[in-house]
């Protein structure tokens, strides 16, 4: 990698491709370690805006053996992948257990292959606050493109959308009539729909419906999505599969959604990230600086109301009168 | 560089629990990944007939502050000595290995010298599980 001298050595072993400095810079990421800092800002001018192709949807739908399936045909075709498997944390012990990589099959000695199993840690909406950064590393980490297992979603956990390039909506047959098509939430966000377990009675049915969904909803000259069986029991529809999110991605190049989408992405990610901090600031402020703690003592007793409290704390907001 | 990256701020252990060689009983080790959950650790389940190279690859990618290993098989005295070499071999020889399952006291106490951290049979109790794992993860990080 040309230039790769001049970064932090924490941030060129990431580029360089030290497999260890990697999943140490996404624990970095994960835990909140003022580490991880410096070696995002050093390798963000490196990355290359790869496709991240996001899986969710219902628990037990089969979205690691989809993915196992998906890396071994993405190796034999010579592309480097990784995988960002994000399972749910315990509201109770903050515990997690990740069992994503059972179903991962990929050689031991095969260097074009990353796996990472990510607990959600509190997050909502599917995946963990790190997804986003952990997949900008391994984009930094020269891989090809990252595949995002999310949590068994429910209906609104739509977050993948804020990360993934292209977003597989995985179901099986007998999920529900067609009427649970048209809720919001889920069906929403879909780029690519995957009929999995397709070797089940029912298959026909479910794409059906989802093919009623999609022609409801679709406009001449944009994206619609395609409809896709397959049963990674038979190993069949996996090649269609990603020959859908290709077709996907090739037209988010041509219709220039991709520069839009991540656009839209990247602001979402700032305004976040300064929630985030202003947030963390202002808890502290509320009760350690003695005149905000005087605006909050005022809203307690009830001579100022919590919006006029917040307006008066908005960094353009003017001093108050 | 190995352990002072972290901050002091406390953030979940991460272990992970693999079942090396070749036989299929997954209850114990799958009872103790539930234990180590409850107890807020973050368990990455590899499960059965993982070959000692797929162990410590994970390991690695997945960054963990200790490893588990549980074997019935009676293979302990190949693949838990290969484990560790290959752990040392990747410059992580200082992440802690601990095992469970049917390990003849003359073997534990040969593998205690290899550098298995800690050794428990049938009878151990889950809480004596727990601590000590947290005991050698903490130690680690």
């Amino acid at each position: 990698m040309k230039g790769s001298g001049k970064l932090p050595p924490a941030a060129r072993a990431v580029v360089e491709g030290d497999r260890r400095a990697l999943a140490r810079a996404i624990s970095a990421v994960e835990n909140g370690d003022p580490s991880a800092d410096a070696i995002l800002s050093a390798i963000y001018p490196r990355t290359r805006s790869i496709p991240v192709v996001g899986f969710t949807g219902p628990l037990g739908v089969g979205k690691s053996s989809l993915i196992n399936a998906l890396v071994s045909l993405l190796r034999a075709r010579g592309r480097t992948v990784a995988v960002i498997a994000v399972d749910p944390s315990s509201p109770f012990s903050g515990g997690s257990v990740l069992g994503d990589r059972i179903r991962f099959e990929g050689r031991a000695d095969d260097d074009g292959v990353f796996f990472r199993s990510m607990a959600s840690r509190g997050a909502a909406g599917g995946v963990a606050a790190a997804t986003l950064e952990a997949s900008r590393l391994l984009d930094a980490a020269g891989f090809d493109l990252v595949l995002v297992e999310t949590v068994g979603s429910g209906q609104v956990d739509v977050a993948i959308r804020e990360i993934a390039s292209t977003s597989v909506v995985v179901l099986v047959p007998h999920l529900g009539d067609e009427v649970q098509t048209l809720k919001a939430g889920l069906f929403e966000i879909a780029d690519v729909f995957c009929v999995n377990k397709s070797d089940l009675p029912g298959a026909d049915l479910a794409k059906r419906d989802l093919a009623e969904f999609v022609a409801l909803g679709s406009t001449e000259g944009r994206w619609s999505p395609p409809i896709v069986g397959t049963s990674t029991l038979e190993t069949k529809g996996v090649d269609e599969l990603w020959t859908a999110v290709e077709a996907h991605e090739s037209y988010l190049d041509a219709s220039g959604e991709r520069r839009a989408g991540e656009r839209r992405r990247l602001a979402s990610e700032i305004v976040g990230l300064v929630r985030d901090r202003v947030g963390q600031e202002l808890t502290a402020r509320l009760e350690g600086d003695p005149s905000l703690r005087g605006l909050l003592d005022r809203v307690v007793a009830r001579s100022l109301d919590p919006r006029a409290a917040a307006d008066r704390l908005r960094p353009s907001a003017r001093p108050s009168r | 560089m190995a352990s002072t990256s972290r901050s002091p701020r406390r953030h979940p252990i991460r272990v992970l629990i693999a079942k090396p060689g070749l036989d299929g009983h997954d209850r114990g080790a799958k009872v103790v990944a539930r234990a180590l959950r409850d107890a807020g650790m973050e368990v990455i389940y590899a499960g059965l007939r993982q070959t000692p190279e797929e162990i410590v690859r994970a390991a690695l990618e997945e960054d963990v502050d200790l490893i588990g290993l549980s074997i019935l098989s009676g293979a302990h005295m190949t693949l838990f000595p290969k484990v560790l070499a290959l752990l040392k071999k990747n410059r992580a020889g200082n992440v802690p290995v601990f095992a469970g399952g049917i390990i003849p006291d003359e073997d534990a106490r040969r593998l205690r010298r290899a550098g298995i951290r800690a050794i428990f049979g049938p009878g151990a109790s889950l809480e004596e599980i727990v601590t000590t794992a947290q005991k050698l993860a903490r130690a680690h990080s």
